[in-house]
């Protein structure tokens, strides 16, 4: 380290990586993975979202598997956690369409309607 | 940049490597790999969490799900289950006693909510193979604080004003320990880490060398700065082989990013570190032994004054501090001395880490504010004793100190209120013990240790401890005498008053302790030669309860001194005089008719 700059930068840049072991992220996006999920195409979908984190470098954004939530004939669905509101979750979701999630709702703070599975307009605010 | 969704951190402390968990880690990361999921996820190892009894340890971020007690048979399970597919592995969960709950999470569990870890605060959350994770939790910022915004003597003032105080046991004020040294006059000085950790059951600096080795030598760094040092050496035992391989991979990688060596941030400060091992002797935890160690001689201390802050390795001005006082400065310098001296008790700031033993269903390693209650400790972290026996006693300070009765379970555990009741804080190391552990024999353990590491210099100690060993063992095989204790208490104010360090000096206290609690059991010993613990063995009857005798002729059969008679179909009987008290009668009873008392 030849200062003290240098050590702030690699500080930085390290914390992003282990920003996943913090407790709370911005928000979670839950990739159901039960077999109809993944028979659906869930896997590509995963991997579509972390492409997209890792792009745009959304390094407080958790992502995690679950299990199949029942309404299987939406698979695959991704359900977005964001601390203080309702879950907003999303079927038929492709691995384009979750980018499009990613984008719109992380960053833009705007859900997705038109793929929104809990279309009552109650899920904007707690 | 790596970006993994998932890390799943692996204890690889000493008490989980011993429990196999390399094996966990190396299974993990074979399955991992073979279902092609090794760029999402990251298995990392890290140094202990301190819940040793429920090791090997493994929690997987970001959940914060804590397993335990995970064995290289669950591997497969926990990729399938959670890691593919998100569903937690219940049965591997952490289970609460009393309770029908599984904790989920690290931060829920009891054994860590109670805690206050920041000598430990890295332990169990970083690779500690990894100084780049340290740096991402603020590593080497206090040292880059002081040397770009602090003077030598503004460092000695806000170590002074924090309060901390030596954690090797001493209890002496670290910032005026700097202080004497920066003041000594020399063209060389040195700073030393004290990493002989020797206190049998102590495993405190241990898990701070293994799990955090960068905080040690960050420490030490800015030690040298405030004292005038540019060089340091780490005395670590030898029977650390983690700790001593994880420090010098931390030296090499500060040196490659040029944190130890010349010219360190480019402010003219040179500091570099080398290791040197002990080699098994307990007195080379005794800071002038220690230093007469690292000089190459038999490690024997010397008279002080000269303290080594004055005169030291090889006779330059030298401050010694032990490892998890070291572990505190980084977090003192960067939060300030106002938020250290917040916590703890008005003479005792901070925090202290202890190693629970013995007689404790949570053995392993937790790091409490300085005035906690032993009553917390034992019960609400420790979990209490196990088989739902009874709270007798708690030893602190190991071979140097005393013990706490349960008349004293609530006192607030500091410096002084320990020296007060005649025991000491020690290094940390809390053996607890219960109704089945003899008093007696615990001090005749202890003399035994320290007799053993006496190195024969001073005959207060050399000669002193091995008569005061001899009194405990005769009295503990049935042949005390009456003037026995008023003996021991004399020979222990001679050894206390005369002894050249503190290993002699303080060899008497667990004698003298249990005396002060427990003069019942000595006299029982001696008088009525019966040990009430029901452990020591001469002192034991073997006798057989008539009402529940068969009559069966077992015993009599296996015993091999011919003690027991008897009648068919009638009690059988122990001739005392002839029992050797082996114990095969008892075994061989069906009826448990054979009690010891």
């Amino acid at each position: 380290m030849r200062s003290f700059e240098e050590l702030k930068a690699l500080k930085e840049k390290v914390e992003k990586t282990m920003a996943v072991r913090q407790d709370k992220g911005a928000a979670t996006v839950l990739v159901h993975m039960g077999t109809c999920g993944i028979a659906n195409g869930a896997r590509d979908v995963l991997n579509a979202i972390m492409d997209e984190l890792k792009t745009r470098n959304l390094t407080d954004i958790h992502v995690t598997q679950t299990g199949c939530p029942g309404l299987c004939h939406m698979e695959p669905l991704i359900t977005v956690n964001i601390p203080g509101k309702n879950p907003f979750m999303y079927g038929k979701v492709s691995p384009e369409i979750a980018r499009k999630i990613i984008v719109q709702q992380l960053v833009n703070n705007q859900p997705v309607t038109e793929w929104l599975v809990n279309l009552d307009k109650k899920t904007e605010e707690k | 940049m790596e970006f993994y969704r998932s890390h799943v951190l692996v204890c690889a402390g000493t008490g989980c490597t011993s429990s196999d968990s390399r094996l966990v880690r190396s299974g993990l990361e074979k399955e991992v790999k073979d279902r092609g999921l090794e760029k999402e996820i990251k298995i990392v190892e890290t140094g202990c969490f301190g819940f040793c009894n429920m090791g090997p340890i493994m929690v997987v971020y970001p959940e914060g799900t804590f397993y335990c007690l995970v064995k290289p048979e669950d591997v497969k399970e926990l990729v399938d289950e959670h890691l593919v597919k998100g569903r937690v592995v219940e049965r591997l969960l952490y289970h609460e006693p009393d309770k029908e709950v599984k904790t989920r999470e690290f931060n829920e569990v009891d054994f860590f909510k109670h805690q206050k870890r920041i000598a430990l605060s890295n332990c169990g959350q970083i690779n500690p193979e990894d100084i780049e994770e340290y740096i991402g939790r603020d590593g080497y910022f206090a040292l880059a604080k002081a040397l770009h915004e602090m003077t030598p003597l503004d460092v000695i003032d806000v170590v002074k004003k924090s309060g901390l105080r030596g954690r090797g046991g001493g209890g002496f004020s670290t910032g005026m320990k700097w202080e004497f040294a920066y003041n000594s006059k020399g063209d060389q000085k040195y700073v030393v880490c004290n990493a002989d950790e020797g206190d049998p059951g102590a495993f405190m600096d241990r898990s701070v060398l293994e799990g955090d080795p960068h905080a040690v030598l960050e420490a030490m760094a800015i030690a040298g700065y405030a004292v005038g040092a540019n060089q340091g050496y780490i005395y670590v035992r030898a029977e650390y082989p983690i700790a001593v391989e994880r420090l010098g991979t931390a030296i090499k990688q500060a040196r490659e990013k040029r944190l130890l060596g010349k010219d360190i941030f480019g402010k003219g400060f040179d500091f570099d570190i080398d290791i040197r091992l002990g080699a098994g002797a307990f007195v080379c935890g005794e800071e002038t032994a220690l230093l007469t160690s690292i000089e190459g001689k038999r490690g024997e201390p010397r008279p002080r004054p000269p303290f080594p802050a004055v005169s030291g390795l090889w006779g330059k001005p030298t401050i010694i501090n032990n490892v998890e006082t070291y572990a505190n400065i980084p977090h003192i310098i960067r939060n300030g001395w106002e938020w250290f001296a917040s916590m703890g008790t008005p003479k005792s700031k901070g925090t202290k880490v202890f190693a629970l033993a013995g007689k404790i269903n949570h053995t392993g390693l937790i790091e409490v504010p300085m005035g906690t209650t032993l009553r917390t400790i034992v019960y609400d972290i420790g979990g209490g004793i196990p088989n739902g026996k009874k709270f007798k006693a708690a030893q602190t300070g190991g071979p140097s100190g005393g013990c706490i009765p349960a008349e004293h379970l609530d006192m607030e555990i500091d410096y002084d209120n320990l020296t007060s009741i005649g025991s000491m804080m020690g290094s940390g190391g809390l053996i607890v013990m219960d109704e089945e552990t003899c008093m007696v024999d615990i001090a005749r353990f202890f003399l035994e240790f320290t007799q053993d590491e006496s190195c024969g210099k001073c005959p207060p100690c050399r000669i002193g401890t091995k008569r005061m060993l001899e009194i405990l063992t005769r009295i503990t095989e049935g042949k005390g005498k009456p003037e026995d204790i008023k003996n021991l208490e004399t020979l222990a104010v001679t050894i206390k008053n005369a002894s050249l360090c503190g290993l002699g000096q303080t060899s008497p206290n667990p004698v003298l302790s249990t005396l002060r609690f427990f003069r019942d059991e000595y006299e029982a010993h001696i008088n009525d030669k019966k040990c009430p613990a029901g452990v020591c063995q001469a002192l034991l009857t073997f006798y057989i309860q008539p009402e529940e005798c068969r009559g069966c002729g077992a015993c009599a059969r296996n015993c091999p001194v011919e003690a027991i008679s008897g009648k068919v179909k009638e009690p059988f009987s122990i001739d005392p005089e002839k029992c050797i008290k082996c114990g095969a009668c008892l075994e061989k009873c069906k009826f448990g008719a054979i009690v010891k008392k």
